[in-house]
């Protein structure tokens, strides 16, 4: 498969982009961060975005979706980079979209997917519980308790926690904190008595969860796959994840970058157009070359996780790592390169900056990423 | 799947049984020593009978060449095809059964520059690597500004009469050709004044003499050309417009040199420093500083490669922006020192040997300072860094 966009993602692509650009731009992040919204996104750009097909793009064409992939989704993600724009797109229609498709019964698709399709159910995955992403470390438990489980543990950034109407969680049904075996995801109400959710907003004005979980009683058909053998499950959909919010990355880049080129061409100092000077060329090559890179890499990994490869999760891992440091990068020369108006407030470069930071924490940052591609390779 | 080139899972296939059947094992080996890497040319010779079998097969179906035209030599496979072939070459770690310089980067221009009476008398002989060929760009006094280069062409009669002196011309010693930019009209702009010209290394008045490095090799030459005489139909494309030529060829010429190193090839890094390092019993490398480095290497290495890919797939739809060879370049080269740094370090002071029979007089060493130069050939870093900042980016004053 050629490693550019076919006709119909590129014409996608056109679509995503007029779409978000027009309606959601960064000024629509700016009005929800200074009016203190409620929820955090539009509902209503949300409504709008199922009925473009993107809640659903993930999700069987028999429960109302359009059955796509990881490349589309990719796609679509870029552009809410581009804007910074706030949507329950990553944690609905991308992750518990995946999980469901993936692992859900009968019964748990028809009743969850159609809805996650229509827009009408936002749904956030439980994963993470220290301060840095790591699955295994999971040490949540959920104990057999008659005929289904009892939860007790804490989650932090569950993206969209705070407003989801469907929790899927990751907990221990056995094993230690550490091994990969006894993982098992569970759908969960997040009315349930003995939940407790904070929400949690971030430096990126985006919205999460920290959510304590007390004596939580679920049924034996809330378990999402099968009991103790979550792990893998999990790891698959993290994968799409990773890819995804890279492509996210890749657009907030490219974004900060395009916008301090033209102020390279248009900022003056010393008489001369500050662009004129060799010390910013070249390292505003360089960070192109980076994200050019970084965008193959990408693209490849969401290729490799819509044909099934075995060698997915490795790209993944560089894909993820890559878009960690390429971002980063991207949004430091934003800054440094807007002089002085790259810290106010008024100028875009700086929300740029902070979710860049936001990304990187997002399913492993480019450590924890090159970490996991040693493995792969026997290192 | 049934393309405008065949069906493309049958030739997938094909390819896969005939190169099982037909590459040797010993040519599935990674490239270590530089008799490993067969040159071609009139005085070639081969260093081992599996080296000889895989080039003859190679060069009996056009597969030196696979996307060139038959009547040239070449495969005359669809790009479709011929990155398939790379694919499955590359599954089995199968080697390049012919280098040259005629095949990366005069090939190339040839095809798009010369007349057909040239691509008859060149491109087969390229493709069976009967000749070998050397590229005369850079002077003394013109490296990065290579446009200011002063060896003089005179017209004399059907003929140009050629003074001058060339450097850094790679393999000259070995070269049975030569392709070189000459200066045709002194009067004119430098970048309207210069020709690009073929001849052979044979002729009278042409010598070489080689440039001990600091690898302690020899891999470029001076070459001097004293009153040599060359017929004026040897000048490819129009005489002064040869800089259209060269900068066709440079574009070749960095996608190459992008591409040096054993990019996809071998075992990973992190496993080779683990020879000289060691691994701890859950078998990472027994030292995290290097381990990391040695991580985030590996990671740029195969995202390069995706980029790699996609620059060739974007080209193929015509879609690439032609000066993204230079970002290619700039990158790939970096990236090389940056590997040959890590092998230093995780060789420790194994590495450091330099006439051992232990250390294979030195390799390493020798390779690490050899690959300094990769962000020096072919125009530098900051030449690189330029052209994306004027071409691409479209900065002011680039």
């Amino acid at each position: 498969m050629a490693l550019v966009l076919t006709e119909e993602q590129s014409m996608l692509s056109d679509s995503a982009r007029g779409l978000i650009g027009e309606k959601a731009p960064v000024a629509h992040l700016r009005q929800l961060r200074d009016t203190k919204d409620a929820t955090g996104f539009s509902r209503e750009l949300w409504r709008a975005f199922a009925e473009m097909g993107f809640a659903g793009l993930l999700v069987p064409d028999e429960f109302g979706g359009s059955g796509l992939g990881c490349v589309e989704a990719g796609i679509v993600m870029e552009e809410i980079g581009r804007n910074l724009t706030p949507s329950p797109f990553l944690s609905t229609a991308v992750l518990a979209a995946t999980a469901l498709s993936r692992a859900g019964s009968g019964a748990q698709k028809s009743e969850y997917l159609t809805r996650l399709a229509a827009g009408d159910l936002i749904a956030a995955l439980a994963v993470d519980e220290g301060a840095k992403h790591r699955p295994l470390m999971t040490a949540m438990t959920a104990q057999r308790s008659g005929n289904g489980f009892r939860l007790n543990g804490a989650k932090a950034l569950v993206v969209d926690g705070h407003v989801a109407d469907l929790l899927i969680v990751a907990a221990r049904t056995s094993g230690a904190a550490g091994e990969a075996g006894g993982l098992t995801l569970f759908l969960v109400d997040p009315k349930a008595k003995g939940i407790g959710v904070e929400r949690t907003v971030m430096v990126d004005a985006h919205n999460a969860a920290r959510i304590q979980f007390d004596d939580v009683e679920v049924d034996a058909d809330s378990v999402l796959g099968e009991v103790d053998l979550g792990g893998e499950l999990l790891e698959g959909v993290l994968n799409v994840g990773r890819a995804v919010v890279a492509s996210e990355m890749v657009g907030c880049g490219e974004e900060a970058f395009s916008r301090t080129v033209t102020y390279l061409k248009e900022r003056k100092q010393f008489g001369r157009l500050i662009g004129e000077f060799q010390a910013l060329q070249h390292r505003a090559a360089h960070l192109y070359c980076e994200i050019e890179i970084t965008r193959a890499a990408v693209l490849k990994a969401q290729q490799l996780l819509d044909d099934g490869a075995p060698q997915a999760a490795a790209a993944v891992a560089v894909a993820k790592a890559r878009a960690g440091t390429t971002v980063t990068l991207a949004v430091q020369e934003a800054v440094q390169m807007h002089g002085g108006m790259g810290m106010t407030d008024q100028f875009d470069v700086g929300l740029f900056m902070k979710r860049a930071r936001v990304c990187q924490e997002l399913f492993g940052d480019a450590n924890f990423h090159a970490d996991q591609l040693a493995r792969l390779k026997g290192f | 799947m049934e393309t405008s080139e065949g069906n493309l899972d049958h030739f997938r296939s094909e390819t896969r049984s005939w190169l099982e059947a037909n590459c040797p094992a010993e040519m599935r080996r990674p490239v270590i020593k530089e008799e490993d890497v067969f040159w071609g040319g009139r005085n070639a010779h081969f260093s081992s009978a599996a080296q000889q079998a895989w080039f003859e097969r190679m060069r009996d179906r056009g597969w030196t060449v696979p996307n060139w035209p038959e009547r040239y030599g070449g495969g005359g496979l669809g790009p479709q095809q011929t990155k398939i072939l790379r694919e499955e070459m590359a599954a089995i770690g199968a080697r390049l059964p012919l280098s040259s310089f005629g095949i990366w980067m005069l090939g190339p221009a040839l095809l798009k520059y010369g007349t057909e009476a040239q691509k008859l008398e060149h491109l087969p002989k390229i493709a069976r690597g009967e000749i070998r060929w050397c590229q005369g760009y850079s002077e003394p006094n013109a490296g990065s500004d290579l446009a200011s280069l002063q060896t003089r062409a005179e017209a004399d009669g059907d003929d140009f009469i050629i003074n001058g002196q060339k450097i850094w011309t790679s393999y000259a010693n070995y070269a049975d050709w030569i392709f070189c930019l000459v200066r045709t009209d002194p009067a004119a702009k430098k970048h309207e004044g210069i020709s690009f010209i073929l001849f052979d290394m044979t002729s009278p008045g042409v010598s070489t003499k080689p440039i001990l490095l600091i690898s302690g090799k020899s891999p470029f030459c001076e070459t001097f050309f004293d009153n040599v005489r060359v017929p004026q139909s040897h000048v490819v494309g129009q005489v002064n417009r040869g800089w259209d030529v060269a900068k066709y060829l440079l574009q070749h010429e960095r996608a190459m040199i992008s591409g040096m190193g054993e990019r996809g090839a071998g075992r990973p890094l992190g496993q080779v420093a683990a020879d000289s390092v060691g691994a701890d019993e859950q078998g990472r490398l027994d030292d995290p500083m290097l381990r990391g480095q040695i991580a985030a290497f590996e990671i740029d290495e195969a995202a390069l490669a995706c980029a790699a890919e996609r620059f060739t797939d974007m080209a193929k739809a015509g879609k690439a922006h032609p000066a993204f060879s230079s970002a290619m370049k700039y990158y790939g080269t970096e990236l090389n020192k940056r590997r040959h740094e890590l092998l230093m370090s995780a060789g420790g002071i194994d590495a450091l040997e330099w006439e051992s029979g232990r250390s294979h007089e030195g390799e390493r060493a020798r390779a690490w300072l050899r690959t300094k130069a990769n962000s020096i050939e072919g125009g530098t870093s900051e030449v690189m860094l330029g052209i994306v900042a004027k071409r691409i980016l479209e900065l002011p004053g680039a």
